[in-house]
């Protein structure tokens, strides 16, 4: 028998109860679909991860002072520390710190902006030095970011991210503006290219100023820096640089021997989570190929109550001439159509699926996917089919001919 | 007839037992049985005397536990399964009691069924089965399913498959036994003309008149052969 007979006999038995071809496939589509939608979930949201990490910069580490406990004269206390610029000073010697390519102070502060009428309070208010639009990947869109004279001369000018841009100025070009810093007249000097979120924040809602006048006029100079941005040489070298900074800092910042301070390295943690995600990504598609497993077990079941309400045709066929192996192919392929039917439906269903957010995340199909959970739908409908087919083919004649 | 001419079947010392030890039923006890090509012969017995058994065997869905079978002087009991298969296909053309067509499948292509499992190519396939059906008179029922067609017309969709392969013998079972008067008549009609066409017949029956159609009335008892009569066809 000929491979396209085995077929139309096979689509045959297929069309012979719809519905319950249409209800096996759809476990197989279930399965197919739950593999590819999940993969997608999972690999979009390390794409989101990724980008995140991009934004940061790959090789850079935050200096945040903080306090440590310590058992003191009058029982336990908090010793708290503060960064100055001689600490940029020292991070900044290349002796100490080979590894360390720019050293980026930041001050915080909070500040009510005003334009005309228009008045907004960003999340973050910066002031800081020019290296920060390199260390932290924030170029300007249009102007120019904080100069090194403008940071030397107090100048009073401010660079803006997009969502301030937009609450204060509306449609009008910020450049060569003047707005009111809590009163104090700024100009604007540059607008930052939008970053978008960051997942938990606008990373676009967002004002910086030079150091120096930040200094000056909004945080004042005793409170301290709020954060000391150190930039590696290369990606590979901020843990040396991390060490290093830690070596220069620790005796300057530490009580009873425990440092007042800590180093994030936010890049690490974010690959951190990012090879999470992956282990996660691994788990949904093992849930996702249990559910195929069990489609598979579908089409096995149907088989076998096919084989069973089919035997006396079985016997019919044999008795005109059909080998074994003409009942195992007529059966097999039976099995086999159902899966690859199913299978293609169900990765339709997960690139329609993989179009929308599913909880936060935009699903990015992964193309070894489709064709790894095609090719495991049918792979399964084949394994699955053997069984039933088999036990098609090796009935006896004469019994499968008495069966009622 | 001459003694050098093959007979398409001949049995000798056929014993076919099943089970084993205690529980084991002898369902033939030693047939020997001759059926020269143009015969057409009808085997008779009570239900027990073996006659189905000896069906399965001389149809090739059984193989003896004892003595020769030789089929167009083919020993079919060293045959494998695939081999039995090509016998089954090539050789015999069965009719049976409850037709047994595939259900949901037309007429057409029940009788296009064993040229299917016989390779022959698509073309020849419809033509020969147009034919077989022509030649048992449901041809205007080709495209119909089994469902679609009376008992009587079903059977003959069955002749016509048992047929198409031009067998050397037309195994019939009891093939009136779920007919009435008119349509066992047709049917016997058939088999007289395919007869005197010069086809081979063993058709079991229990039913005296039917086997009053054959040349020849073979006795079953008790799975041996009591008597072997030859007789004047009816018309």
């Amino acid at each position: 028998m000929s491979a396209a007979e085995a077929l139309r006999m096979a689509v045959q038995g297929v069309l012979t109860n719809r519905l319950r071809s249409l209800l096996t496939m759809l476990g197989i589509t279930i399965g197919v679909a739950a593999v590819i939608i999940l993969v997608a979930v999972g690999h979009g949201s390390q794409v989101a991860v990724q980008k995140q990490i991009e934004n940061l910069g790959t090789n850079v580490v935050s200096i945040i002072p903080g306090f440590s406990f310590g058992r003191g004269s009058g029982g336990f206390r908090a010793s708290f520390t503060q960064f100055t610029q001689k600490d940029v000073k020292a991070l900044e010697d290349k002796n100490a710190a080979p590894d360390i390519r720019s050293v980026t102070p930041i001050v915080n502060g909070n500040v009510t902006a005003t334009f005309g009428s228009a008045s907004y309070s960003p999340s973050q208010f910066l002031g800081t030095t020019p290296s920060y639009e390199e260390a932290r990947k924030s170029p300007v869109e249009a102007g120019t970011f904080i100069t090194a004279q403008e940071e030397a001369q107090h100048a009073r000018v401010v660079v803006l991210g997009e969502t301030v841009v937009e609450n204060l100025f509306g449609n009008q070009n910020p450049l060569g503006q003047t707005v009111k810093l809590n009163g104090i007249s700024f100009q604007v000097v540059g607008v930052l290219t939008p970053k978008g979120t960051n997942g938990l924040q606008d990373q676009d809602d967002i004002a910086i100023a030079p150091l120096t006048t930040t200094q000056d006029l909004i945080s004042g100079v005793a409170n301290g820096l709020g954060q000391i941005v150190v930039e590696a040489t290369k990606s590979s070298k901020v843990n040396a640089a991390a060490q290093e900074a830690t070596d220069i800092l620790t005796p300057k910042h530490s009580s009873n021997g425990q440092a007042n301070f800590r180093v994030l390295n936010q890049a690490s943690l974010l690959q951190t989570s990012a090879s999470s995600n992956h282990v996660f990504t691994v788990l949904l598609a093992a849930v996702a190929a249990i559910s195929l497993l069990v489609g598979g077990i579908g089409v096995m079941n149907i088989m076998l109550v096919t084989v069973t309400e089919r035997t006396r045709e079985i016997g019919i066929r044999k008795a005109l001439g059909a080998r074994r192996s003409d009942i195992l192919g007529q059966f097999l392929t039976e099995a086999v159509l159902l899966s690859v039917f199913g299978g293609i439906a169900g990765v339709g269903a997960g690139l329609i699926g993989s179009r929308f957010k599913i909880v936060g995340v935009q699903p990015a199909v992964e193309l070894y996917s489709v064709l790894l959970a095609l090719g495991v739908g049918v792979a399964v409908g084949l394994f699955f089919g053997i069984y039933p087919a088999n036990r098609a083919a090796v009935l006896r004649p004469i019994e499968a001919l008495r069966y009622e | 007839m001459s003694a050098r001419r093959r007979p398409t079947v001949l049995l000798s010392g056929v014993q076919k037992t099943y089970g084993s030890g205690d529980l084991a039923v002898r369902a033939l006890r030693g047939i020997d049985l001759r059926v020269e090509r143009g015969e057409f012969v009808a085997v008779m017995g009570a239900s027990g005397s073996g006659k189905s058994t000896l069906m399965n065997l001389v149809g090739c869905l059984d193989v003896p536990s004892e003595g020769r079978y030789l089929l167009d002087g083919i020993d079919v009991a060293r045959l494998d399964e695939v081999e039995l298969a090509f016998i089954r296909n090539r050789k015999i053309g069965f009719v049976f009691q409850s037709y047994n067509l595939v259900p949901r499948t037309t007429a057409l292509r029940n009788v296009e069924l064993p040229l299917v499992y016989g390779q022959v190519p698509k073309a020849e396939r419809r033509e020969r089965a147009h034919a077989a059906l022509e030649a048992v008179g449901v041809a205007n029922r080709a495209h119909h399913v089994p469902s679609e067609l009376s008992g009587g017309q079903q059977q003959r969709v069955a002749i016509a498959r048992a047929i198409v392969t031009n067998p050397s013998l037309i195994l019939a079972d009891e093939p009136t036994g779920n007919l009435d008067t008119a349509s066992s008549r047709e049917v016997m009609q058939i088999f007289a003309r395919l007869n005197a066409v010069g086809r081979t017949i063993v058709m079991i029956t229990h039913e005296a008149e039917i086997a009053a159609h054959a040349h020849r009335v073979v006795h079953l008892v008790d799975g041996r052969v009591a008597a072997d009569d030859r007789t004047e066809a009816v018309a």
